[in-house]
Order: structure tokens, then sequence, then C-alpha cells
């Protein structure tokens, strides 16, 4: 279950913040402190929006494989039979979002007998209530924004009248889309023989556990291994009491009941950027209210600024940084603005509607975890670079595993997904760390934001700590023909990278597409590619691919390709 | 991007008798001798003419950083580009005044520079100082205009729901933006929108805008005249013009609002018009034989009106304060260029010097640059004659406004053939244009004007010179 639109830990709510600031002991990888991490956790917090793709990538890959695979499993027993030693299962993952459909599809593979325990709908967060549905209502405000935009219409020798829309044929669009992809979801967990078990989940004991309503009815199933999967809900801090109506989260938003005039975003993460987007293209006003002292943290501060330039100052867009917003009520909604620092009364709003986009919260209760002696902190589960289980002891938990935004490594559907598929990998006797450095994110904006690895300022304090040289390199969208015909030559790339040895420490982009754009960056680095050698491969003319291209090229490495290129070939 | 260079020493000289030109060609300045002071400030750089503020994109450097001579240290955004200025002296950045984001006007101090590391001390405590006078030092203009939130209880509007906070003026984000873009001082509206609050629709109106038709409203198709709006000052817009429904307001572009400025500024210039017509045809057939080399109609006139100008100084000449001539050491002729519902006017330097071929090639350059919104102030602001040709599209004369800076601009019509009768009565068909000048009469007369007219009619008419 993942989060689908985004997640930050930046996010004004002050428990949010002073919960990260006291978790300062990190038996992580990726430290939880907001000093080091906040950051750069936010910047992935988001978007997953990927997960339309990611899903997508699951099946297609998966699938044809299952026809092959039905003939071997049917060789060795199938997702039928148990396959040792007295369990009922061999893996029973708890919550069928994207984490755990990723997990349970690369389960069945390995031959692993599969259950699947939810208690709400398949799919979570990211296809019921995230990533998905919003990007249904992106797809709808970059038309609006496109049809709109008078200058942009002429200029393509185009003429169109008026553009208006029907908000009921808006809200129709995400929901369908959020079924179909629901429904493909189930479909494909059906068709590998996955057991989809109703019912909440919770841990008895080592290897055991029960499923149901929570009433005498509950079944109680073993398994050899156990994943949580549990997901998160949109976080909303202290003072401040969603009702559904006026003050709402992304889960009421993305039904887009109703197109306020004005309405103020809580937190200006992935969440609040995107639906901004939505919004400003549907004739609203927005007001940000953001807890730090600029709008957009948690990306490049230079891909930031830059973005803020497009996405935020020319839009009906003002904002207020460095308060937290608290009681909400009334009609119009009455905001109170609090000094972050001094937590004094600043100022008071008067909108239409509120949004809370300040991050999302670790859903993990009811999971039985007392049972096994396992304390969550701020909700999230404990686990180490494996994804194992780590219990009030610091010891590992046997056969538990925890993925996704239930343990709060990176709040992303993709990364969710990556992770489960990691952890079969390990119960399947294949040692299997995830990197994830690699794993990309993006703001679906007009145009895209996305990333992958280190942030510059992050790459500086990396290499001062280890004592390696950094250098940036940029290309621009205006020098990219693709970008140029379609009059979209707003943005940049940002290549941040070892000199000494063509190492890729993080790629930023912003610009047409830049959600699409950055996978070449982080296979590249999931795959330990060097740019001396990534700079070769060629790439297709005119695409706006080229601005990589173009990027890893103008980069400055001192070592030559590591494998000589291949000498000529006649062809 | 380009580059320019600040900064002069504060302890010493008054600081507020920092001549503009300066600014403007930092370069030819360099150094200035005074080295006395050992914390500098950084000013607000002018990058081009029309720029009265100044936004601060970026700093580069931070402060405690050392800065060496010629580094960039700070990227501004002006009405027209984003440039990275740079430093003239080494130093320590020891303060920054205007953190990012933040606007200043032309002249003020945005950051510190401290020789030493000792002075870094007290060039912060000085900093302090400023941010704190500095706002009332630099616009106080805008303080006494608009007395910023004078808490004039605001009237509860009369027919719309009063404001859910008594007393306080609520304005949409939208509203906010447009106000500050039109200079409306948002405390002085009376809100009509829901629960009393100011719409954008308001501030539209109090600044004599016809409200665009809202986004989402499927309103009829109405290909107004786009630039409609008339450049005077909101105040004098609320009083006049009808509305007509159905049009369409489009808000200029920087670049737009700086012609708007230009134009208006230019009236207080008591200007007067000579026309000469000339005979073209010699230079028609140069033309045809320079074309293949690269050699453009433009760059013929430029070189024409260079040469010209070398025999009559004055109308190269401009009158800056209305007492005095001042005349330019370089002829840099400028060229009106029509850009994209824009006007710029890229500047062939020294075109007087240059021959018709490097000429030609440079004007090429300014195009590109021109195009891709590259150039550098400059190559746009430092014109000291100029030049607008509508020969093209079969215009026979027009009238050109003076911009302010400059002594005199030629406007150029089409070459026609024409019947000419000669002193002995034949008739005979030659190709004409009509050139008119509109110059400053402060420095410039009718005399001046038409012998330095009758010299440019002689180059044109003899273009052989050109090509020397």
């Amino acid at each position: 279950m993942q989060s689908a639109i985004s997640l930050s830990l930046s996010s004004p709510s002050p428990i949010a913040r002073s919960g990260v600031a006291n978790t300062g002991n990190a038996c992580w990888p990726m430290p939880r402190s907001l000093r080091f991490c906040g950051l750069r956790r936010e910047a992935f917090d988001s978007a997953a929006s990927f997960d339309a793709a990611s899903l997508r990538f699951v099946r297609l890959n998966l699938q044809p494989k299952h026809s092959s695979l039905s003939k071997v499993s049917a060789v060795l027993k199938g997702n039928g039979a148990p396959s040792s030693s007295g369990f009922d299962y061999d893996l029973v993952i708890i919550g069928a979002g994207v984490g755990g459909h990723g997990a349970a599809l690369h389960a069945v593979e390995q031959g692993l007998k599969t259950a699947i325990i939810e208690g709400d709908v398949v799919g979570g967060t990211c296809v019921n209530r995230g990533c998905v549905p919003s990007k249904a209502l992106l797809a709808v405000s970059g038309r609006m924004r496109e049809l709109q935009n008078e200058h942009h219409m002429k200029s393509f020798g185009l003429q169109v009248a008026a553009a208006g829309y029907d908000r009921q044929g808006v809200a129709d669009h995400a929901n369908n889309l959020a079924s179909k992809i629901r429904s493909n979801l189930t479909n494909s967990l059906k068709a590998l023989g996955v057991d989809i078990l109703t019912g909440v989940g919770t841990i008895l004991g080592p290897q055991k556990l029960k499923y149901g309503k929570g009433d005498s009815g509950d079944k109680i199933i073993t398994a050899k291994d156990i994943i949580i999967a549990t997901g998160s809900v949109p976080l909303v801090p202290k003072g401040i009491e969603v009702d559904g109506k006026t003050v709402i989260t992304s889960d009421h938003a993305l039904k887009l009941e109703f197109v306020p005039d004005w309405i103020a975003i809580v937190g200006s993460g992935y969440i609040g950027l995107e639906f901004s987007d939505v919004y400003t293209a549907l004739g609203c006003e927005v007001t940000f209210i953001e807890a730090l002292d600029q709008l957009m943290p948690g990306f490049d501060p230079e891909i930031g600024k830059l973005a803020q330039r497009v996405l935020i100052n020319p839009r009906k867009i003002d904002s207020y940084t460095g308060v937290f917003a608290s009681k909400q009520d009334g009609k119009p909604v009455q905001i109170e603005l609090i000094d972050a620092k001094t937590k004094e009364p600043k100022d008071t709003l008067e909108v239409d509607a509120a949004l809370i986009a300040t991050g999302r919260a670790p859903f993990t209760k009811g999971l039985g975890l007392e049972n096994i002696n396992v304390q969550t902190q701020r909700g999230f589960v404990p686990v180490d670079e494996r994804m194992r289980v780590i219990d009030a002891n610091g010891k590992l938990v046997p056969h538990l595993y925890c993925i996704g935004d239930a343990n709060g490594k990176m709040m992303l559907a993709h990364a969710a997904s990556a992770q489960g598929i990691s952890v079969v990998e390990q119960v399947t006797g294949k040692d299997h760390v995830l990197n994830h450095l690699s794993i990309p994110a993006a703001c679906f904006t007009h145009p895209e934001i996305s990333m992958v690895g280190l942030t510059e300022p992050q790459a500086r304090e990396k290499a001062q700590k280890e004592g390696f040289e950094v250098s940036v390199a940029k290309t621009s969208f205006k020098a990219n023909t693709k970008a140029l015909a379609e009059n979209e030559g707003e943005g940049m790339a940002k290549l941040i990278y070892r000199p000494d040895n063509g190492e890729i420490l993080g790629v930023h982009i912003f610009g047409l597409h830049a959600a699409d754009l950055i996978h070449e960056a982080s296979n590249a680095i999931a795959m330990g590619t060097r740019i001396q050698d990534i700079k070769f491969a060629v790439h297709a003319h005119p695409t706006l691919s080229e601005v990589l291209d173009e990027l890893f090229k103008s980069a400055k490495v001192k070592v030559s390709a590591s494998s000589a290129v291949a000498e000529p070939v006649p062809v | 991007m380009a580059s320019l260079s600040f900064s002069s020493s504060v302890s010493s000289s008054t600081p507020f008798l920092r001549p503009s030109a300066f600014f403007l060609k930092p370069r030819s300045i360099s150094r200035l001798p005074l080295v006395r002071a050992k914390i500098r400030e950084i000013f607000m750089p002018a990058l081009s003419s029309t720029m009265t503020e100044g936004k601060i994109v970026s700093w580069v450097k931070s402060e405690g950083d050392v800065l060496s001579k010629g580094e960039p240290v700070v990227v501004v955004e002006s009405d027209k580009a984003d440039m990275d200025v740079e430093t003239f002296y080494d130093g320590i950045l020891a303060a920054i005044v205007v953190n990012d984001g933040e606007t200043a006007p032309v002249g003020a101090p945005i950051g510190l520079l401290a020789e030493t590391e000792d002075e870094i001390a007290e060039a912060k405590a000085k900093a302090a100082a400023q941010s704190s006078s500095a706002p009332s030092a630099a616009a106080p203009k805008v303080e006494e205009s608009a007395p910023v939130a004078t808490k004039v209880e605001a009237p509860a509007p009369p027919v719309a729901a009063a404001p859910a906070t008594p007393g306080k003026v609520v304005a949409t984000p939208y509203a906010k933006k447009l106000a500050k873009q039109h200079k409306v001082d948002i405390n002085k509206l009376v809100g009509t929108g829901p629960f009393g609050r100011i719409t954008p629709e308001d501030v539209e109106k109090a600044a004599g805008i016809t409200p665009a038709p809202k986004a989402n409203v499927v309103a009829a198709a109405a290909p107004a005249a786009s630039a409609a709006t008339s450049a005077a000052s909101p105040a004098k817009a609320a009083t006049s013009f009808p509305e007509i429904p159905g049009s369409n307001v489009v808000p200029f572009t920087t670049m737009q609002a700086a012609v708007s400025k230009n134009m208006v500024e230019s009236l207080s210039v008591p200007t007067f018009r000579v026309g000469y017509p000339i005979s073209t045809d010699a230079l028609d057939a140069l033309y045809e034989k320079v074309k293949p080399k690269g050699v453009t109609m433009t760059a013929l006139l430029a070189k024409a009106a260079a040469m010209a100008l070398v025999q009559h100084p004055v109308v190269n000449a401009t009158c800056k304060d209305g007492k005095s001539f001042t005349y330019n050491s370089s002829i840099n002729i400028a060229v009106a260029v029509a850009i994209n519902g824009g006007l710029i006017t890229p500047v062939l330097q020294d075109a007087d010097k240059l021959d018709l071929y490097l000429l030609s090639q440079k004007w090429k350059e300014l195009v590109e640059k021109a195009r891709a919104k590259q150039l550098q102030p400059q190559e746009y602001n430092s014109g000291t004659f100029t030049l607008s040709n509508l020969g093209m599209f079969g215009v026979d004369r027009f009238d050109a406004i003076l911009p302010p800076g400059q002594g005199a601009i030629m406007a150029v019509g089409a070459s026609k053939p024409t019947v000419v009768a000669d002193k002995d009565g034949f008739f005979s068909v030659k190709n004409k244009m009509l050139v008119n000048v509109t110059a400053d009469h402060r420095i410039i007369y009718g005399a001046d004007l038409a012998a330095f007219l009758q010299t440019f009619s002689k180059i044109i008419e003899n273009p052989e010179s050109l090509t020397m």
C-alpha cells in the first residue's frame, strides 16, 4: 500500500517534526533524522506517481513469464500446495497495495505458495487514493492548461475557443482509472493463483497470524515468511480537524467533489504541488502554507528554484513559509498561521477550503506487533537494510519483513514493490540488498520534476565526509529540438557526479516528460554504469532523451571509457 | 548570460551620488581610485536602461566566501534577462543584505564585501543597520504614495457580506499579484467577492482594466485586439475608456512594459521632424552586388548613417540634463527589431569604424541573440542613434518616436519608382525613398538635421564609399 502522492516529512505538522527530530538513533542506512534525511525523504516521498508506470512494468514483465511459469510450477508443485515443513503458506503478505502485489507476483514466480491479506480494497493507497487517480486529474489539468494558454496555442497556429470543463466528468475519469487499475491488479493476482484473504491481518507470534473481521470468526494460518505491507494514511497534524468537506486530505481531494474558488494547501511537497497544478488549471486560486523556510523543500535547491519560477510564481498562487497551520473552522475556512520558530500566532487566512498535504503516516495499528516484541517508531516498523524487522531489543525478528510506507524508508509505490521483490529474493535463498539511491521519484506537475540519487547539497556533504570531488553538469531543454517543437523549452537537467571515476551521484530533471526521462539515469545508477561509458550510448534524434545525452556528454570525467569502445564494425 | 561588475566604496563618498553610468558601463569605469574603505557595498546594478529594480535570483556565493576579482557573485533578474554579476574587488562576502528572491531598487546595497576576515563582524553590524534603514532610504517614493498598511478600518462594503474578520483586508492570491503588478493599493479597495474579499476583478477594476474572462467560463470567441490596453498610469486609466464587452486584456510582458515606459518618457522631450527624399538606384545596385556576400540592407543603412554622423557629431549627441550637450565618443547605431510582440534595439557598436562585411556579420549575430533572448545589456542599451525601417512593408513614410537618451532617430520608408522631372523638364523614373528623422530640439536644430540628411543622402546616392 503505497502512498500515492506523497509524503512529506517536512510537513508543517509540529508533531511530525518533533517526532522526526527525536529519532536520531539510526540503525537504518537511511537515517530518519530530519537533518540528514528529511530532505531526501521528502524528495522521494512523493510522488509515487510513478506507480502507474511501475504497475505496468510489473505486469508486462511478469505476466508473460507466467505462462511459462505455470508449466514449470506444475512440475514443482504450483501455488496450491504448501512447500515444506507443515506451514499453510510459504509467504503471507499483509496488505495488497503496490508493494504487496509486487512481492506476491515475484513470490509466485519463485515457486512460493503465497497468500495476500487485504482488509480494504486491492490496490492500496496508490491505486485507490493516490498516484493513480491523481494522474488522471493531472492529465486533465495538463490539457486544460494547454488549451487556456492562448499564447502557446497561437504560436502553434492553433485557434481554440475558451476551454471549459465539467467537474463530474473530470472526477469520473479519475474514479474510472482507479477502478480499472484495481481490477487489473486483482486479476493479475487471481490469474497467478495467489490466495486473496479478506480481513485485517494480525500477527500472533513467529510465523503465525490470523485474519478476519477481528472477531471470533477469524482464521489462523501459519507461514514460513511474513511480509508486512500495510502502507500509510494521510498525516494530519495536531490542531487540524479534517471534515472531509472544506478541510480535506488527498483522499477527499481526489474525488473532486467540489472545486473551491480559493484553497489553502498546507504543505508544498509533492502532494501539495501536484494538487496546486490541478486546482489552478481548474480556475482556483491557491495559497501554500509551508512550515519550512522555503517552498518545495526536499528538491534539489536549484531545481526547486527553477520549478518555483515556472510552477508557482506565474500562477494564481501565493504562499506563506515558516508557518504552521492550525485551527481551521467555519465558513469561510479560517486558518490560523503560527510562526514555526516562535510558535506565536502570526496571521489568519480566510479561504474556501483547505487541503492538508503535510505528508503520510504509516498504517501499522492492529498488526499485533506487540506479540513479537516489536515497537514502532512514530508508527513506522523498524527494519534493517534487507527489510528484516527489528524488535525492541534491536534483534532481528526471524521470518518477518516489512516493506513500503510502513517502514518509511522511501515512501513511494515503486520503492515498496522493489523492496518486496528484494525480500522474496532473500527468502528464496538469494541475498539481495536494494540500492535506494537508484530509485527514481517524480512529481507530475506541468512540466514534471524527477530525480534520482542525491541532491547537490547531499552530494557535497557526502563528498566532504568521504573526501572526493563533486562536479555538476547541466543542460537545458531550450536546446532540445523536440522540446522546442512542442513549444516547451522551459526546463533543465542536472547531473551530479564524481569527476575522478565518473560515478553518477544524482540526476534531477525539470521539464517536459521529466518523469519518463529519469530512468536512463536511475538504470545507470542501479547497474553501476559510469558516465564515461554511458555517454557513448546513442539516442534517437530528435527526442527529449537527448537532454540526458547532452548531459552525460557535457560531464568532464577524468578517466576514459572503462572498456575500449568496440572497434569499428562494418554493418 | 552577461556579466556586469559592481561595487564601490562605502565609507568614503556619499553613497547617493552614484552616477548611473557607472552601472551601465562598468567595464570602462574599472576600479574606483579610492580604496581606503575596507568594507565595500555591493549595489544592485542597472542591467538595462529601463531597469528600476532587480530581483536577486540567487547568490552564487554565500556569506563568508572568499571572492576574487571577476568572479560571478550573484545572479540578478532584470526586466530583460537573468545575469551573472561579478565583483571588481577581491575580498570576503561578509553579509548578504538582500536575500534570494527579494527585490531591491537599482543602486541599493544588496551585500557587503569585507577586505579581511577581521572586518566581517563590522560589516555584519553595518548590514544589520542597513537592512533596517534600507527600505526607507531605498524607496522613499513608494512609501509616500502608498503608506504601507495604514490601519484605516476598511469600511465594510455596503452590499456584499461583511468580512468574516472585521477590519482585516482579505484578498485572493491572484488579486494580490495583480495589485502589485498594477501598483494598486489593496488596502484602499472594497472587496466584492464572497465574505467581502478582494477579488482579481476588483483590482482590475481599480486599475481600469476590463476583467479578462474567467478561465473556466465558456466565453464567446473574442478575437479582441490584444494590446488595446493603454500604457497610461492606473489613475488616469480609471477615469476614461468605456468598457466594451467581450474585450480581452493581455498584460504586458516585461519587454512590452519597458517599451511602454520608454514611450511615455519620450513625451518629456521636445522633438521635431525633418523629411528627405533620397534616390536609391545606386544603393539598390550596390545591394544586389554585395547581397551574396551576406550584406543586408540594414547594414548598408546603418553604415551610411554612421558615416554621416561622423560629419555631424551633434546629431549623435545626447541631452541628458537639459543644460548641456553630451557628445558621444562612439557611434553606436541601434536598429529597431520587432520580436514576438515586443520591440528591441540591438546596437551595432562603432558602426563608423567597422567595414560593411563585419557590420553585416555583427548584425547577424545580434539578431540571433535577440531571438534567443541572450542580448547583453550593452548590446541593446548603448545606442547613440536609432534606425527604424518599415520599408519592407511598403510603408512610404512614417514618423518615429525618439527613444529617451538619444538625440535622433531615423525612420526609413520603402524605395519606390517615382517620376522625377529634372531642371530641363525631362521626366525620368527613379527609385526614391523617404527618410524622416525625429530629433531632440534642445540640442539638434533644423539646420543641423537638414545638413545631416543632405550628407546622408549624398552617401546613399553615391554608395561606393560604403564598401571602403
